[in-house]
């Protein structure tokens, strides 16, 4: 049996895969995949606990989380298109409409 | 509902708040009549429950009965929101309410052409509301509430004409000098908490009377002291008067109500409620004595030389006032009670009539352009007479025989001190005679000294401006009382007027002296409250003979203050000019008020001024408070700078941020909790 240990040491390495992609990447695709990255590394963390403690409340969180990654991926692609129908570019550093 | 005395008693001072609720917000909208009605009916209506009160407690024995609400809660000391009814707030009830009651009639009459109609009259039952309260408190707390209460009243009604700067000054003035009263009556209450854990009167009382070795007590002797210097402040005696002459600064039905027959009397009343812890100390009650008989002469003195005759009334408010703590400090409350109340009739009286006058003048309030009026306005002076026979003691009027049971009770007391301070009173009782028949002389007999058809002359707090056509609250429109007659007043003022008077004839009977026949019924009315269950009466000194002996030396006392004011105002006028030039020095001392305002003004005022332009503006003010503004407000620009440099718009750098954060929060969680749990 593995211990849970690996499991979190794995879902560390992913998360900070997930950060350092969001941070250096400048397709909004790639931000946008790190992301994705980043939520199925907490969610291999909530498997590992529930796995360790017996509990099934864990893997319920992770279809939670699951359900709202879907529904934010296809909020996100459509926030994509429009922005690259407007901009013809999907580099994040154009799209600076925020600054004060 | 059944008529339950402890559901009612809640009335009387909830409706009077009621009126002062309706007129005070809805009241500028409404007409006049409706303003009026509201405030008449809100006044009447709780004369009319006392009245019932007071038929209803008749013949029972056991008159005090209480109705609360828990109120303040805290371990180790409660005090609750209690009204008390006893003979001595039976009293004291009647007056705020009977007296209350005609001077509101009164008001209708004299202030019908004045702007802020609506707000005096929520002002006037504002003070109803605090009054009452005040007297029927079973705490002292609740009776601070309704003593601070007044005071706001005081304060609003004198400043009535804000426009005017020398009102606005008189009701900051009133104010201030207080505070300086509440002051001691606070540390007062804070000592009777220390040392009996509670304010109630019932409690706080019965706790001294079950320690008779308290007698004498140091901490007695202080909490007492510090009560005197709360009832100075209100009750206008030395050294904190100088407020109540400047309040005349309010319309003349204010200087009735309020600064001559319920508001000034309070301290009298709080000394007399309190009197378990003046009898248990010998030495406040000496310094209430003396307090009394010296404000006694001492306004007294002032009030000879007056010319406004307001202000003679307001030193001779002072000075009656001084005769009650007089009886008080000799252990004569009933006979402070008693002048309490016939001074309220006929001090009342004399506010109103001089109203009527001033009303009459079309604002004159200087007696040097008055005179000739008994023929003008009769009826006013017929009244006015009345109450300067009760004041100055002529025999079977009120202050006949309260003034007489004060100097009796005084002479009597034992010791050489009251006799000293008997003599004091004897002769204030001469000066009293003596300047009011001076007011009498001058304003109603000899020749009239005012112009009729031309312009009145406008004096110091002159703003009584009688005209058909408009009226202002600005003094400094003389126009208004060009071509104004001299006439008699309507008859909603001359109605309170009689009535008063009536009151100043008979409103001494209730107390006549065994001497002299009676049965002294106010004295055994208040009896069960005076009781002194830790120090038994001790037999008095005196006999009927010796009653009757002073009683014809200060009628004599009183005719010779009338055969001077005679000789010099009427017989020969002018005799007192020539008298006051061959007297110079002393006329000076007089007519300056013993230069006590200017004292105070220089010793206190500029002083306490400078320090707080000196040093709190100018080092404080500007310095620390305004100088640490500023500074925390270049700081928060700096700070903003900064973070402005770090919005780029740049969403790879907020989320750098943002999980720098997050990695912040999460090492601190991790590390810094074993720090700060485990130093």
């Amino acid at each position: 049996m593995v211990p849970t240990a690996y499991y979190l040491v794995l879902s560390a390495m992913l998360f900070s895969l997930g950060i350092a992609g969001f941070l250096i990447k400048r397709n909004v695709i790639s931000v946008f995949i790190s992301i994705e990255l980043m939520l199925n590394a907490v969610n291999l963390t909530f498997v590992a606990f529930a796995h360790m403690w017996g509990q099934i409340s864990g893997q319920i969180f992770v279809f939670f989380v699951m359900v709202v990654a879907a529904a934010e991926a296809a909020v996100g692609l459509a926030i994509i298109i429009a922005i690259f129908r407007t901009r013809r570019s999907l580099n994040v550093d154009d799209i600076d409409l925020m600054k004060s | 509902m059944t008529l339950d005395p402890t559901t009612l008693v809640w009335f009387i001072p909830l409706l009077p708040f009621a009126g002062f609720l309706i007129n005070g917000t809805l009241g500028r909208k409404l007409p006049r009549p409706l303003v009026s009605a509201i405030a008449l009916l809100f006044t009447a209506l709780p004369a009319a429950i006392v009245a019932w009160l007071w038929n209803a407690m008749r013949g029972t024995d056991s008159l005090l009965f209480t109705a609360g609400v828990p109120w303040i809660s805290i371990t180790g000391f409660q005090v609750d929101f209690v009204f008390a009814v006893d003979h001595l707030t039976l009293i004291m009830l009647a007056v705020v309410t009977g007296v209350g009651f005609l001077i509101h009639i009164y008001s209708v009459g004299y202030m019908a052409h004045e702007e802020g109609y609506w707000r005096f009259f929520a002002y006037l039952n504002l003070f109803m509301f605090f009054m009452s309260v005040l007297v029927l408190a079973e705490n002292f707390l609740l009776l601070f509430v309704g003593w601070e209460g007044v005071g706001l009243a005081s304060y609003l009604l004198i400043g009535f004409y804000f426009k005017k700067t020398s009102a606005a000054n008189a009701g900051k003035k009133a104010f201030i000098v207080n505070r300086i009263g509440d002051f001691g009556f606070l540390l007062a209450m804070f000592l009777l908490i220390v040392h009996f854990g509670s304010l109630s009167f019932v409690s706080v009382f019965a706790t001294v009377a079950q320690h008779p070795e308290w007698h004498g007590a140091h901490f007695l002797t202080v909490i007492a002291l510090l009560l005197v210097v709360g009832a100075a402040g209100k009750s206008a005696q030395i050294p904190l008067y100088v407020w109540l002459p400047d309040a005349m600064e309010g319309p003349t039905p204010v200087s009735a109500l309020i600064h001559a027959a319920t508001m000034v009397t309070a301290g009298v009343y709080m000394i007399a409620r309190a009197h378990v812890l003046f009898d248990a100390s010998p030495t406040a009650c000496a310094v209430v004595a003396c307090l009394g008989a010296a404000t006694a002469i001492f306004a007294a003195s002032i009030g000879m030389v007056q010319h406004d005759i307001k202000r003679v009334l307001a030193y001779s408010t002072i000075s009656q006032l001084g005769y009650m703590f007089l009886a008080c400090g000799v252990g004569a409350y009933a006979a402070g009670i008693f002048h309490l109340l016939t001074h309220a009739f006929f001090k009342a009286l004399l506010f109103l009539a001089a109203g009527s006058v001033i009303h009459a003048l079309g604002g004159e309030q200087d007696m040097r352009n008055m005179g000739g009026l008994r023929t003008r306005t009769p009826i006013t002076f017929w009244t006015m007479s009345a109450g300067i026979f009760a004041i100055t003691g002529v025999p079977l009027f009120a202050g006949f025989f309260s003034k007489d049971e004060i100097l009796y009770r005084t002479f009597t007391a034992p010791g050489p001190l009251p006799k000293l301070l008997w003599l004091v009173g004897l002769v204030t009782a001469g000066m009293t005679s003596f300047y009011m028949f001076r007011l009498w002389f001058k304003t109603f007999f000899g020749e009239p000294h005012f112009d009729e058809k031309a312009e009145l002359h406008e004096h110091g707090a002159a703003v009584h401006l009688h005209s058909g056509t408009h009226a202002v609250m600005v003094a400094d429109h003389d126009d208004n009382a060009r071509g104004h007659a001299v006439h008699e007043s309507p008859w909603i003022m001359l109605l309170p007027l009689v009535l008063l008077a009536i009151l100043s004839f008979i409103g001494g009977w209730v107390g006549v002296p065994a001497a002299l026949g009676g049965h002294n019924e106010i004295e055994s009315f208040l009896a069960p409250v005076f009781a002194n269950p830790a120090a038994p009466e001790a037999p008095s000194t005196g006999s009927h003979g010796l009653e009757l002996a002073l009683a014809a030396v200060s009628v004599l006392v009183a005719f010779y203050g009338f055969y001077v004011a005679y000789l010099w105002y009427y017989k020969k006028p002018g005799t007192a000019a020539v008298l006051a030039e061959r007297a110079e020095p002393a006329y000076a001392i007089l007519s300056h008020k013993y230069w006590v305002d200017e004292i105070y003004a220089n010793f206190i005022v500029t002083p306490l001024l400078m320090f707080t332009r000196g040093f709190l503006e100018l080092i404080f003010e500007r310095g620390v408070v305004n100088g640490s503004g500023k500074a925390s407000g270049t700081a928060v620009r700096g700070l903003a700078w900064l973070e402005r440099t770090q919005i780029s718009g740049n969403i790879r750098s907020y989320a750098g941020w943002l999980a720098l954060g997050a990695a912040a929060v999460i090492a601190i969680m991790i590390f810094g909790r074993a720090v700060w749990m485990h130093p």
